[in-house]
């Protein structure tokens, strides 16, 4: 593994009601975090090949440990998202480097197809603040239901010379969803948008 | 007696690897469940609480279950802890409800359990963390073993809500090397050494 890791984060969250009203089943999300050095923290690297190699390393292993964690066969996630938050000494170009150009297939991978496109969001840190993973529907882009968020933070990460790379999935839409459009029953998966 | 009315569960767990120094050939693990539940006092002055500890026995045994079943059975736990979040309809009082109900859980699936079970607690709005203190679970001055770990989520406690939160860890802080009783020196007795 090229990605040195200090240490690797598991949230699972269950929705059983919301507003008073029972959810049945129970909506999940799952969110894994790893925290790993950033190889050029204080330095201006122009070829970011390492970077991009680690984040083909992490979508795969994440993806796992979240897929896992759900308790799910890849075949029933329905949704997933990436971000990244870079420590103080790295570099925003960094969180790029790490989630677009290799991290999506192995992801993909965990999950069984994933035609869509992984939702993302990247931003620079510290330890303690909160990052926000966007979730899509896994295969259709367009479906409505399954626009959705996980937070995450770490009171410990990331430290300046580390990044926090996230990766969640769920095997469910919003809790409560009622905003029309298109469905998860009515999407083809085909195209990725519908 | 009020029912445990749940909305939602959020289980975290962490393995760390090292803390910029030499990697042990062991990870530390440790593990966070949490329930969000109704408060049942919310809102009002209720003197007469207790009986809710009663009503609040299965959902400990259930969270303290999940986590032994995350960390790999109870021969890896060495360590616990428990707190609560009140939301601000609610009392600090109501938070020590979970002091019987959640430490009784945790000491009934865990041999050799016999230090108390470090806790705290606090009001607090939508969004607050906590810092759920660890100590090792037979003997409470065991050095390597104190430890913590912060737990929270975004959208809970609501105004009228608790959450009740257990945790569990697999051994010593990572890079452990302040001294004291150690481990392998306890003798298991009185739950302190």
């Amino acid at each position: 593994m090229t990605a040195k890791i200090r240490k690797i984060a598991i949230n699972i969250e269950e929705t059983h009601r919301e507003i008073g009203r029972e959810i049945s089943p129970p909506t999940r999300k799952a969110v894994a975090v790893a925290v790993i050095e950033n190889p050029f923290a204080g330095i201006y690297q122009e070829d970011l090949t390492e970077l991009m190699d680690i984040g083909a390393e992490l979508g795969a292993l994440l993806g796992e440990k979240c897929v896992s964690a759900l308790g799910i066969t890849p075949a029933q996630a329905e949704s997933y998202g990436k971000s990244a938050m870079v420590g103080e000494n790295g570099e925003l170009e960094h969180a790029a480097a790490i989630l677009h150009p290799k991290l999506g297939a192995p992801l993909r991978a965990a999950v069984e197809k994933g035609a869509a496109l992984v939702a993302s969001s990247k931003k620079m840190g510290s330890p303690g603040q909160v990052l926000d993973v966007p979730l899509g529907h896994k295969d259709a882009a367009y479906v409505r239901s399954h626009f959705d968020g996980i937070e995450v933070r770490l009171n410990d990460a990331p430290r300046a010379n580390e990044i926090m790379v996230a990766v969640a999935v769920t095997d469910s839409g919003r809790p409560l969803p009622r905003v029309g459009g298109l469905t998860h029953a009515d999407a083809k998966g085909e195209d990725g948008l519908r | 007696m009020p029912d445990v009315i749940l909305r939602k569960t959020i289980f975290s767990i962490e393995e760390i690897f090292h803390e910029g120094g030499p990697t042990p050939a062991k990870s530390l693990r440790r593990a966070s469940a949490l329930a969000i539940i109704e408060n049942p006092f919310a809102g009002r002055y209720v003197e007469e609480i207790q009986s809710f500890m009663e009503d609040l026995k299965p959902l400990g045994l259930t969270m303290a279950q999940k986590l032994v079943d995350m960390l790999g059975g109870p021969d890896q736990i060495e360590g616990y802890g428990k707190g609560a979040l009140i939301g601000e309809a609610g009392e600090l009082e109501h938070g020590a409800l979970w002091h019987a109900p959640g430490g009784y859980a945790m000491r009934a699936l865990l041999d050799n359990s016999n230090a108390i079970v470090p806790s705290t607690k606090k009001v607090t709005g939508v969004g607050g963390r906590l810092d759920i203190p660890i100590t090792h679970i037979n003997a409470s001055y065991v050095r390597s073993h104190f430890d913590s770990m912060e737990v929270g989520g975004n959208d809970c406690p609501r105004a009228n809500e608790l959450v009740f939160a257990l945790v569990m860890s697999t051994g010593a802080r990572i890079h452990n090397r302040a001294g004291g009783l150690a481990a392998a020196d306890v003798k298991g007795e009185d739950g302190l050494r």
